[in-house]
């Protein structure tokens, strides 16, 4: 297992996604691209959705990539992806020569789609769903910060429960902001019958190295989910973002664990779940289920919540590994 | 070089030309009147005849970016489709030409919706006309087959994409006599691909697509519009090259039996074969009509089509568009206007639009159209509607 020493080593040798980019001081993206990337090794060919880490990190003429990189649209990071690895696969053939395959000889090039939870979840879900169907081999990783951050908070369908945005804020007839539950996106890609699928967080690098190491090693499509704080829409206090992901998985609201050809793993289990009021009041998003007896039934409710799917996920832990 | 004569549809005769070219990805999705070609090239696939590897993808949007992320790595890449799909994939149509891929697309210029329609008329086309991509119409299979070939050429000469459109079901699934080039003749004639800085070399790391605000954006679309002004230069050398295999002149534009003509039609695909067949009986009985066939719709080879018409002693034009422009003048009519503009005599020109959702236009109403020019019926800027109920 990689220590978090060895780990900034990697990163740092690597350079795969470079300092001085334009995403804001203590965004919680870079860290998990970079452990992503070192995990990969040097041979990695990455694509993005239209986002926060598109944006900021190609600026031109500037572009903060050490590694191949391509953003092509809002809804295709899968789809630009399948067509990178499909050309990959056309390279191997032995009856095609080429100068270009003579370059590549000898290299085990690895496949890496990113998306935030808007390009992922939403507008580019069809697309995913299809790459996973078809089985190219890559990582798809959704750095997901529960809605639309780059437009500046608008819901998404991983919005949280009780979360204000933009689009869905808490009004008098709308208390809760968003009013739906989250979609379950680990559940979506274990239906694609994929070998390897975890939830991850920017919080724990070593933890969500360990997973894309395991998911680089496996051939197929691959997904890793990683919650990522967002400094600007979350509003918490500058510095906050590993303790408040901390914080999301320490209460049981953002549990580790994997699932490796349909056996689930825990790869955490808090002694004693915090109760989830600690992850909600430290972000502004929430501030709204503080003020009154009735938007403290949310807060009831959000807690009622975790507690069923915690026990859900401990069950099918128990029952795919029986 | 020899070459061997098959029936063909013209969606067949694409997927031979494809077959030839055999490029490293083809992305499908099926949609009619396209889906010949894909279903054809994916028996190539299903034999071991290609050594492409063949993506089935699950939308015409993402058929595209398929396409795009493997041309960008480094290979060729070709996709096919139709009307709604043409319009499912428009945002990264336009993304194809902005990152300057060069790629392939046959299209079946088929109806948009709604109402919903699958026969043929050039809507599908020509709201991409603006998108940066050279647009090559073809009036028979036999011309699609080439064109295709001669596509790849052009578009990794201009670093552009091209779409070689046929005209869905008339052309598409009707069966012609079609030479093909001999497998040998044609690959030579294709050459290798010769990428510039494929992405999948990573020895090389480089980032395809970033952002381009006020500072850049700019400039980069005007790299794009003097690559495409470039493309007349390039199509005439390139067809040069492809006329000693074919024996096939590649013009911008066809003239038929213009130089006495005192009227014309001015029209595209499969609709020109039809007018010459009139023109040829109507000649037969002295009456002096012609054609000019558009080839090269975009970029819109203004200049030479003044040039050509200056030459000619044309009373009166008819542009046949087979699509609306609702709201303003009908498409190909507008860049006929503007071409005519600087000619010190100045020919009347009737706007017609015909065959939308695949209404058949027959010689008898190509013939009207060419009385009524002799007769000198001319409104300028007003539509009149080939075959239409009012």
């Amino acid at each position: 297992m990689i220590t978090p020493k060895d780990l900034a080593l990697k990163i740092k040798e690597q350079e795969s996604l470079v300092e001085g980019g334009r995403w804001c001081a203590g965004c919680s993206f870079p860290p998990i691209i970079r452990t992503v990337l070192a995990a990969a090794g040097k041979d990695v060919v990455t694509t993005s959705a239209t986002g926060c880490l598109e944006v900021t990190s190609t600026i031109y003429p500037y572009s903060s990539w050490g590694v191949p990189f391509m953003h092509n649209a809002f809804a295709n990071s899968a789809a630009t992806t399948t067509g990178l690895e499909s050309a990959y696969r056309y390279l191997q053939k032995d009856n095609v020569h080429s100068e270009l395959k003579d370059k590549i000889k000898g290299k085990d090039i690895k496949f890496v789609a990113f998306g935030g939870d808007g390009g992922t979840y939403d507008i580019g879900l069809q697309s995913l769903s299809g790459a996973l169907e078809r089985g190219h081999d890559f990582l798809y990783v959704c750095y997901d910060n529960g809605a639309y951050m780059n437009t500046g908070n608008q819901r998404s369908s991983a919005t949280p429960f009780g979360a204000a945005a933009s689009t869905a804020p808490s009004g008098k007839a709308h208390l809760a902001g968003k009013e739906e539950k989250r979609k379950d996106l680990i559940k979506i890609a274990l239906a694609h019958n994929i070998k390897y699928v975890a939830q991850a967080s920017a919080y724990n690098l070593v933890d969500l190295y360990n997973k894309a190491e395991k998911a680089f090693s496996i051939k197929g499509p691959k997904l890793i989910l990683v919650y990522s704080p967002c400094i600007s829409n979350w509003q918490f206090e500058d510095g906050d973002g590993v303790e408040i992901g901390k914080l999301a998985t320490e209460t049981n609201f953002w549990p580790l664990y994997e699932v490796e050809d349909g056996k689930y793993k825990l790869n955490y289990k808090p002694a004693t779940p915090k109760p989830v009021e600690e992850f909600l009041k430290r972000q502004a998003r929430f501030k709204h289920l503080f003020k009154d007896e009735n938007s403290k039934k949310i807060i009831e409710e959000i807690q009622q919540t975790v507690n069923q799917e915690w026990q859900k996920l401990q069950d099918l832990v128990e029952f795919t590994n029986r | 070089m020899s070459k061997i004569t098959l029936a063909l549809t013209g969606a067949h005769a694409v997927a031979e030309a494809m077959r030839q070219i055999n490029p490293g990805v083809v992305a499908l999705f099926p949609i009619t009147p396209q889906t010949p070609i894909v279903e054809k090239y994916s028996e190539y696939y299903a034999n071991g005849v290609v050594d492409t590897e063949l993506v089935r993808s699950e939308s015409e949007h993402s058929a595209m970016s398929i396409v795009m992320g493997a041309q960008a790595a480094g290979v060729r890449a070709m996709t096919a489709t139709s009307s709604q799909g043409l319009a499912y994939m428009w945002e990264v149509v336009g993304a194809t030409a902005g990152l300057r891929l060069p790629i392939v697309m046959p299209v079946t210029n088929r109806a948009l919706g709604a109402p919903i329609n699958i026969h043929c008329d050039h809507a599908d086309s020509m709201y991409c006309r603006d998108l940066g991509w050279i647009h090559l119409f073809c009036e028979t299979a036999q011309e699609a087959y080439e064109n295709t070939l001669l596509a790849i050429r052009l578009a990794e000469k201009v670093s552009l994409p091209v779409m070689v459109l046929q005209d869905g079901f008339i052309t598409s699934h009707s069966v012609e006599r079609v030479d093909i080039l001999d497998d040998v003749s044609a690959k030579k004639f294709i050459g290798e691909y010769k990428p510039n800085n494929p992405l999948i070399n990573t020895d090389y790391p480089k980032t395809v697509g970033p952002i381009q605000l006020q500072d850049y954006y700019f400039e980069t679309q005007y790299q794009g519009t003097i690559a495409i002004e470039s493309v007349f230069e390039e199509y005439l050398k390139i067809g040069k090259e492809l006329e000693k295999l074919t024996g096939t002149k590649y013009e911008l534009f066809e003239e038929y039996k213009l130089e006495d003509a005192e009227v014309a039609i001015i029209v595209s695909s499969s609709t020109s074969g039809t007018t010459k067949e009139v023109i040829d009986r109507m000649r037969n009985e002295g009456k002096k009509v012609g054609l000019l066939n558009i080839k090269l719709y975009r970029p819109f080879p203004y200049e030479a089509i003044a040039k050509a018409l200056n030459h000619f002693n044309l009373n009166n034009i008819a542009v046949l568009d087979r699509a609306l422009s609702r709201g303003a003048m009908p498409p190909l009519y507008t860049d006929i206007k503007l071409s005519v503009s600087s000619l010190n005599k100045i020919p009347k020109i009737q706007s017609y639009v015909f065959g939308l959702g695949g209404r058949d236009i027959i010689q008898k109403d190509i013939e009207e159209v060419f009385e009524s020019l002799l007769k000198g019926k001319v409104k300028e800027n007003k539509t009149e509607y080939i075959g239409l109920r009012k």
